[in-house]
């Protein structure tokens, strides 16, 4: 895709996450059921079609406190001494409502290129006069390469935990006054 | 840098608590060993005793897990695993476990046997209980087998090879407990 092309179909200009309105969280496989969390304390901003973001590991939520607790120790995310997770783009490629940015995604201190892919939707007006564009994306890491190793066997010998985490983000961004 | 040494075996003539010892003497200036002699007076553990606070000898545990930079562990091996008064206070030690004595603390895992495994499933069992707990688990492994000749008649560890290797386990998890000071 040309330059001109990329100019035209990614909202140039700078646009903030509405925090309120979208929301980072992960789901991995677990036993037979789907595990899942959310990061509630992120920021995520785009600018010229450059996606940047940071969640804070201390807000992690999940429906069990001693799971969050796991979660923050050093056998995952080990929050004490990485306490973000970060997201940056160098590139995005838009056709019609899917969009993929291609960037880099740090973990536990440790950067995997990745890339989100996803859709769309905007830049609309809404109620208030506001400018917004609306981003579903998503991934999938093995959280192996990110030193997160933590297993524990089934009866069946099978993992209980999988090694691959899908990641999601659904924004809402509202464009900032020039 | 205080580090809290802890022997999982009672017994008055354990080659763990030697190995302990033995890390008494080889910590370097600015390090403090503190040999726990405590085991012996945690009770069973039961969920009924588990409020706030705690038992007495548990909160004494537990605060001096708390007051201690690091801890370091020497392990007997007992029927393939841990010895049951070591998991015992541990379980203890573990309450609550979103924000116990052990969260994020650094911790290495030596042991022994008179066996030529040295303890190593013990070994390998401990460090699984620690991460479990929320530990920051120093990459260290010391098994020390055939224990008994590792040491004199009065107790003291005389084989150079494992000092060494007790200075390398105190300084990995001392560099855990001060990765400021590693990075410089």
């Amino acid at each position: 895709m040309s330059t001109a092309q990329h100019d035209a179909v990614v909202p140039t200009g700078t646009w903030q996450a509405d925090t309120v309105h979208s929301k980072v969280s992960f789901e991995v496989p677990y036993a037979v059921a789907t595990f899942s969390g959310e990061v509630p304390d992120f920021e995520a901003t785009l600018a010229d079609g450059k996606l940047t973001g940071a969640g804070r590991i201390a807000s992690i939520t999940v429906k069990d406190e001693n799971l969050e607790a796991h979660l923050l120790s050093p056998e995952f995310f080990d929050a004490e001494r990485h306490p973000e997770v970060t997201f940056a783009t160098d590139a995005a490629e838009r056709e019609g409502d899917t969009i993929a940015f291609r960037g880099e995604l740090t973990i536990k201190g440790i950067t995997r290129p990745v890339t989100l892919r996803g859709t769309i939707v905007g830049p609309t007006v809404d109620h208030f006069g506001k400018t917004r564009v609306g981003l579903q994306l998503g991934t999938t890491i093995d959280r192996t390469q990110f030193d997160m190793n933590w297993n524990m066997p089934l009866p069946n010998g099978e993992p209980a935990l999988a090694n691959e985490v899908t990641l999601k983000a659904d924004l809402t961004l509202v464009g900032q006054e020039s | 840098m205080h580090v809290l040494a802890i022997s999982g075996s009672l017994r008055r003539g354990s080659h763990n608590t030697g190995l302990l010892r033995a890390l008494q003497e080889e910590a370097p200036e600015g390090v403090e060993v503190t040999l726990w002699d405590g085991l012996r007076s945690i009770p069973p553990y039961d969920a009924d005793d588990d409020g706030v606070p705690g038992p007495a000898p548990v909160e004494a545990f537990r605060r001096l897990v708390r007051e201690s930079d690091a801890v370091v562990f020497a392990t007997p091996e007992y029927n393939s695993s841990i010895p049951g008064a070591l998991k015992n206070a541990l379980d203890w030690g573990s309450r609550p476990l979103a924000t116990n004595a052990f969260r994020n603390k650094p911790v290495a895992v030596v042991a022994s046997s008179a066996g030529a495994f040295g303890a190593v499933w013990a070994a390998a069992e401990l460090r699984k209980v620690l991460a479990a707990m929320g530990a920051r688990v120093a990459d260290v492994e010391l098994a020390v087998g055939h224990a008994p000749e590792k040491f004199d008649e009065n107790g003291r560890l005389v084989d150079d090879a494992v000092r060494d290797g007790l200075r390398d386990a105190l300084e990995a998890v001392v560099a855990e407990a001060s990765p400021h000071l590693a990075a410089a």
